[in-house]
Order: C-alpha cells, then sequence, then structure tokens
C-alpha cells in the first residue's frame, strides 16, 4: 500500500465538511420549525382576527391596581401599568433579598453551631422548608394574614402604634416633617464619606504600615451626620399612629396581607437554601486556614476579616446569587395570591385584550433582563475575586 | 537502694479496673456539657431557645392533637379549640383523586402503588440493569392504561377529570423522564466545537433558565394552541407537561454539562485513539461515566420538579393542591386552610425528604466506589 499526498480524502469524510453539512441541517429544522408555527400561529390569529404588534401598550387600561410605588389610575395607560408591575416585583424582590440573605447567613452559621439544640433546629428548618413547595407556603401565609386574622375593629394590638387585621399590618411611622429629606442626604453624604475614608486608610496602611479603626469611624459618621441634622431641626418626634376610623385604619402605613404572605414565604423558603450555601461555604475553608492566621498572630476578628471571609465568599457568591434570581423568579407566583407584580398586571392585560403572544413576551424579556443583568454583575465580581495564584 | 525498695514496697497494688471519669464528663450529664453548656454563650443559646421552644411547642402540641378533632361535620368543627383535622379526613379522597369518578378511584390507587413499588425496587443499585429499563416502560404503560381505560374492560376516563396526587405524580415522572434525553442532548450541543449547534443549545438554555415556570405555563396554556394548526387540539394536561418538560431539560442539560465537564481529557484522547467517531465515543465511553456522576444533582433536579408542579394551580389544573384549595371553597369548611395546608405540606414533604435522603445515600455510596 501506498500513500502520497496527493490521495484526496472523499469530501464526505472531511470533518469541516460534515461539520458545516450537521450544523445547517440542524439550523435547518430548528428554522423549518419554527416557521411551521409561526405560520400556524399567524394563520390562527388572522383567524380569531386579533391584531398583533405592541399598539395595546399605549391604550387605556381600565383597572386598578391595589398597590403601586408611583401614581396610578384606572385612566393610565397599559404601558403604566405594566411598569407599576414590575416596580412592584423588583420591591418585594429587593426587599425578599436583603432580609434572606441576613436570615439565611444566621440559619446557616445555626447549623455549624457546637450547640447541639440551634444546630439541630437549624437542619430541621432547612430541611422541612426545602420540602414544602413555596407556592404552598404562599398559600398558607396568605390564608393566615387573610382568612384568619380578624377584621380591623378587633384588629390584634400586640405593641403600640401595630395592628394586625385582614387588611395586612398598619403600623406608625414617623410623622411628615422636613428634617427627613435632609436626613436621608445626610445619610448618602455619610456614606460617600465611609467609602472615601476606606480608600485614603488602605492607602495609608499600604504606604506606612498604620492601621486606621475604619469600621468605628464610618459609623460614627454615617450615623452621626443624620443624627446631627435631625438635631439642628429640633428633635422632631412626632408619630403618625394609625387610627380605627369606620371600617378601616386611617394614617400609619399599611403593608397589605399580599405582601407580607409573598414576602414571608419567599424569605422563608430561599433563606433555607441561603444558610446551605453559607454552611457549605465555611466548610470549604479548612481548618488549616484558620490555625495558620492565628499563629502568625492575627487577632480573631482579623482572622475573620483577612482569611477566612474572603475564601469563603469566593465559594458562596455564586451560588447565593443563583438563590436571589431564585427568589426574583418565585416572586412571579404573586399571581396567585393577588399580588399586582409584573407576571399577576401582565396576566390582567392579556385576558382584557387577548394579546397573549405580546404579553407572554414581554414577561419572559423582563425577567430575562433581570436574570442577564445579574449574572453580567456576577460575571464581573467573579473576574474581580478569583484566586490569585502567585 | 533500700529506700527505693522501700518505697515500691508501700504501694499499694495497682486496682484492676480504670478509674472512670468523673460524673459530669461522661453519660447524659457529660454530653449535656458539651453540647449544649460549652461556654456562657452558648449556654445563654441554650437557655433562650428552650425558652421559646416552650413557648410556642406547647400550645401548637394542643392546638394539633388535644384539643382537636378528626372525624366530624363542619359544624361540629367549629365548636371545637383546637385543629380541624375533619376536614382532610372527610374530604380525603376528594383532595387525593380529585374529579376521578368515585367508583373507579381503585384504578388511579393501583397505578401509584405500582409507581412506588417501581420506585422501590429502582432503589437498589444491583437492580440497574437492562430489564429494568423495560420493566419501567411496561409499567408506565400499565399506569396509563389504569388511568385512562378504555381497554380491557376498563371505562375510558377522560383526561380533564384527572387531577389529585396522581396527577402531580403523572406530570414530575413524565417531566423527568422526557427531560432527561432531551437536557443530555442540549448537554451535548452546549460542548459541541460546532459554533451553530453550540450557540443555539446556549441560547435555549439560558433563556429558559432565565424566565420562570409560570411565564412557560402561561405559554403552554395560552400560545400552544395558537402553534398548532386549525382544528387540532391537545389537552390541557399535555401543554402543562410540554411547559414542564421544556423547563426542566434546560436544567438538567446545565447538571449533564457538570458532569461531561468533570470527566479527564484522558478519555476523550484514548477513545479518539482507539478510533471511535464522536457517537461512539459519548455512548460508549464519556455518557456512561459522565451521567453515573451526576446522579445525585439529578435526583435534586427530580425534587424541584416534583415540588415545581405544583405550579399547574395557577393555570387551574386539578393537581393535589387545587382540589384542597377546592375542599376550602366549599363553605362547609372555609376557614380551615392551615390544616389543609398542614396536610398537603405533609405529602410534599414526605415525598422530598425520602427523595434526597435517597441522594444523600446515593452520593457516600458512589463515592467509595
Amino acid at each position: 500500500m501506498e500513500y502520497s499526498d496527493t490521495q484526496k480524502v472523499p469530501f464526505w469524510l472531511n470533518p469541516k465538511v460534515r461539520g458545516v453539512f450537521f450544523q445547517l441541517g440542524v439550523i435547518a429544522l430548528v428554522g423549518l420549525l419554527a416557521w411551521y408555527l409561526i405560520s400556524n400561529t399567524l394563520h390562527n390569529l388572522e383567524r380569531q382576527s386579533i391584531a398583533t404588534g405592541f399598539g395595546f401598550l399605549g391604550k387605556e387600561s381600565s383597572f386598578e391596581i391595589g398597590e403601586s410605588l408611583i401614581s396610578y389610575s384606572s385612566a393610565d395607560t397599559y404601558a403604566r401599568a405594566l411598569l407599576v408591575g414590575a416596580l412592584n416585583t423588583l420591591k418585594v424582590s429587593l426587599i425578599g433579598i436583603i432580609i434572606c440573605v441576613f436570615f439565611g447567613t444566621i440559619i446557616g452559621i445555626a447549623r455549624l453551631s457546637t450547640n447541639w439544640l440551634v444546630s439541630r433546629l437549624a437542619a430541621i428548618y432547612i430541611e422541612v422548608m426545602q420540602d414544602i413547595p413555596v407556592l404552598l407556603q404562599l398559600f398558607f401565609w396568605y390564608a393566615i394574614f387573610y382568612e384568619l386574622l380578624p377584621s380591623p375593629r378587633q384588629a390584634l394590638n400586640p405593641m403600640e402604634g401595630l395592628f394586625l387585621c385582614n387588611r395586612g399590618v398598619v403600623f406608625a411611622v414617623p410623622a411628615a416633617h422636613p428634617a427627613y429629606k435632609y436626613m436621608i442626604a445626610a445619610l448618602a453624604l455619610g456614606a460617600v464619606c465611609a467609602y472615601l475614608i476606606r480608600r485614603w486608610a488602605r492607602r495609608r496602611q499600604a504606604r506606612t504600615g498604620r492601621q486606621f479603626p475604619v469600621i468605628r469611624v464610618s459609623l460614627a459618621v454615617v450615623l452621626g451626620l443624620p443624627f446631627l441634622v435631625w438635631a439642628a431641626f429640633g428633635m422632631p418626634t412626632a408619630m403618625d399612629t394609625p387610627e380605627l376610623v369606620g371600617f378601616n385604619f386611617k394614617g400609619g402605613a399599611t403593608l397589605s396581607p399580599e405582601f407580607i404572605a409573598l414576602l414571608l414565604g419567599l424569605v422563608l423558603y430561599t433563606a433555607a437554601f441561603v444558610a446551605e450555601v453559607v454552611r457549605a461555604g465555611i466548610q470549604s475553608v479548612s481548618k488549616g486556614q484558620t490555625e495558620a492566621a492565628m499563629s502568625i498572630g492575627l487577632r480573631p476578628n482579623l482572622v475573620l476579616n483577612l482569611v477566612i471571609l474572603p475564601q469563603a465568599l469566593r465559594v458562596i457568591v455564586p451560588p447565593l446569587t443563583s438563590q436571589m434570581l431564585n427568589l426574583t423568579k418565585n416572586s412571579s407566583l404573586a399571581v396567585a395570591i393577588g399580588y399586582p407584580d409584573f407576571v399577576s398586571v401582565a396576566n390582567t392585560t392579556i385576558n382584557q385584550t387577548g394579546q397573549s403572544i405580546e404579553g407572554v413576551a414581554l414577561i419572559m424579556l423582563v425577567y430575562l433582563i433581570f436574570s442577564l443583568s445579574t449574572s453580567a454583575f456576577m460575571n464581573w465580581y467573579n473576574k474581580k475575586a478569583r484566586l490569585v495564584e502567585r | 537502694m533500700k529506700t527505693a525498695d522501700a518505697t515500691i514496697e508501700q504501694q499499694p497494688p495497682e486496682p484492676e479496673e480504670d478509674i472512670r471519669p468523673p460524673v459530669t464528663q461522661i453519660g447524659v450529664i457529660g454530653w449535656v456539657r458539651a453540647n449544649l453548656f460549652n461556654g456562657w454563650f452558648n449556654s445563654v443559646l441554650t437557655l433562650v431557645t428552650l425558652y421559646g421552644l416552650g413557648k410556642i411547642a406547647p400550645p401548637f402540641f394542643r392546638w394539633a392533637f388535644i384539643d382537636s378533632v378528626w372525624l366530624t361535620d363542619g359544624r361540629a368543627c367549629r365548636a371545637a379549640a383546637g385543629a380541624c383535622w375533619s376536614v382532610v379526613t372527610s374530604n380525603f379522597r376528594f383532595i387525593i383523586f380529585g374529579f376521578y369518578p368515585y367508583e373507579l378511584h381503585w384504578r388511579p390507587l393501583a397505578a401509584m402503588l405500582l409507581l412506588f413499588a417501581l420506585l422501590f425496587y429502582s432503589r437498589d443499585r444491583k437492580h440497574w440493569k437492562k430489564s429494568l429499563l423495560y420493566l419501567w416502560i411496561g409499567g408506565l404503560c400499565i399506569m396509563g392504561l389504569l388511568m385512562r381505560g378504555g381497554l380491557l374492560g376498563l371505562e375510558p376516563v377522560e383526561s380533564t377529570r384527572w387531577g389529585g396526587l396522581p396527577l402531580t405524580l403523572l406530570l414530575s415522572v413524565f417531566g423527568l423522564t422526557a427531560a432527561y434525553p432531551l437536557g443530555v442532548l442540549l448537554a451535548l450541543g452546549r460542548q459541541s466545537r460546532l459554533p451553530g449547534i453550540r450557540y443555539l443549545c446556549i441560547v435555549y438554555i439560558e433563556m429558559i433558565r432565565g424566565v420562570p415556570l409560570i411565564s412557560l405555563l402561561f405559554m403552554g396554556s395560552i400560545i400552544f394552541p395558537l402553534f398548532l394548526p386549525e382544528g387540532i387540539t391537545i389537552n390541557k394536561i399535555l401543554r402543562a407537561q410540554v411547559a414542564i418538560i421544556l423547563f426542566t431539560a434546560a436544567y438538567i442539560a446545565e447538571v449533564v454539562r457538570g458532569g461531561l465537564q468533570g470527566m479527564a481529557k484522558g478519555q476523550y484522547e484514548a477513545a479518539e485513539s482507539m478510533g471511535l467517531n464522536y457517537f461512539l465515543t459519548m455512548r460508549l465511553i464519556i455518557l456512561p461515566q459522565a451521567l453515573k456522576i451526576i446522579i445525585p444533582p439529578t435526583v435534586s433536579i427530580l425534587i424541584s420538579a416534583f415540588k415545581d408542579t405544583s405550579l399547574v394551580v395557577i393555570i387551574a389544573l386539578f393537581d393535589v393542591l387545587k382540589t384542597s384549595q377546592t375542599v376550602l371553597s366549599n363553605p362547609e369548611w372555609m376557614g380551615f386552610s392551615p390544616e389543609v395546608y398542614i396536610f398537603v405540606a405533609i405529602l410534599y414533604f414526605l415525598g422530598c425528604f425520602s427523595m434526597s435522603g435517597y441522594s444523600r445515600r446515593l452520593e457516600r455510596e458512589l463515592d467509595t466506589g
């Protein structure tokens, strides 16, 4: 047998040609399927005489929304109604994520406690909460708040200025006063100052080796500035307490039963997963790291800050983000208990206008934007926190 | 010398048994000291926790067991101080079987028992052979026949009347079995060297994982009918099932990708050097190993699929959660939601807990082997 360079591989055995062929084949199949579905859809829409396109967004919505962060009435457009829904989703997700990370971290640490009782209880909590569907938990809390709590007239009053009834939780808030606006500005200013102090202290430590009590000073600045403003305005303490007028409360702030049930269900469910993530992260740092840090003479809080946390966070943050995203996606279950989140408003819109394709596409688009922006942020963080090996 | 001898003689003979540790370090007291009261912080923590438990547990126990009623009608329930478990006992068959014809309840029951028997039989890794696959296919066919009827003298039952626990199990078991091959294909596509196929798979996986299941269920219930040619309709359960399959497949694809990435590069090279082509490499070398290491994460996908089937409530399918809500909308039983929801929660908990326990056991077994 003799091989020569001139002997050509037949073109159907050439891997490059085959690759192109396979890709073209698959893309053609997908394209064919898409064309088939789209043509059917167009035909069906024509038959049912449903208009396509997003023109409906500019029309008057003519439905009310229970709670809204921006001003809204039924005379506004569908676009504004959907915006209200998206803001409600963001509101419950953000508050939920903050409480959930805090609560989940505590449970995760409790799971690792040397105290047998505490660690057992945390383990039971994690197992039970993970094994019950979140929708069922939402229904449960909603039933507790909506069906079992008394009407406003017999509202429970566990402490002064706080009422629990089937219209939600009503509580006292500080009465409006110009001082509060300035206090928020002072808080923001304090936060900026704290950031600058931290940067300056790091640079100085890198240059001279001298340390600066960053945390104590920043806390003093962040809390002290608003306090000074409050004192300068004569320390207003007037409270806006809720009072029973007729069949409902007037004054104070109200959290609707839908919102509380949704928040409670999402937080309690997701916290169990966050706890597992935190536990795994802490356990991933080997004991030798703590011992090594101790042996070079670091104080316990420095061991935690400089050695354990940076390593544990690298393990914790990626799965933690996916839990945050899960919470955001699960907030779409609000539609089942009537909290006006984006899915709920979009669902109402679909029912009123019949624009189902556009409506579902909008839902998917909004959640894709949430997910993709979070994962873009995460990729940036991962790059920053990546292990730099020397 | 003499003095030394004397001291030796003076010493009493060694006692036969070892000296026992002090009583505060062993037994119950020792355990309590070591696990509950080691240090002031833990002691305070223990006391606070015990106080909290003492506040919550006895009233709950009283409500759930001592003051509760079990086998009465709704009126007697309202008079009782504790939990009304009668709402569960008197509507038990409706919660479990939904609107399935009452006198034919034995059929879904038999189907469920068959499913549990198959699951129980598959627990043992010794039974994982090809024959098990055929056993499952045969079993699923018999279950379908039992549910559907219409053959062998069984009265046909419309799928619109299926409901309750059988529907929940059906959606999760079929969801996973159909999503699994699709997920493997997607994972292989995502790892492919051909950019056209790779990007197609990446877009699909990332898109599905970015949206909530409820949006896919909406798509299934409202948009699928528009996709089909005129005159052809598919039933509601199947539409929800397709949505669940499309959703679960994306998650399985990511798990399988983890398994594929966990394979040593040498495995691919060895297969290539033996002259195996892509399909043979995957079928004979890579997938059998990769799919083995991802069994535990696959079980956790099964657990979430099982929990996620509860979402079909929102598109008005009568799964076990919806049947329990239907009971609660009956004026006689209105207001006993905690009892019913606790019962359904126990059902889900039992299912998920046994699966996660099994997954932990498998992880231990596969770890050593």
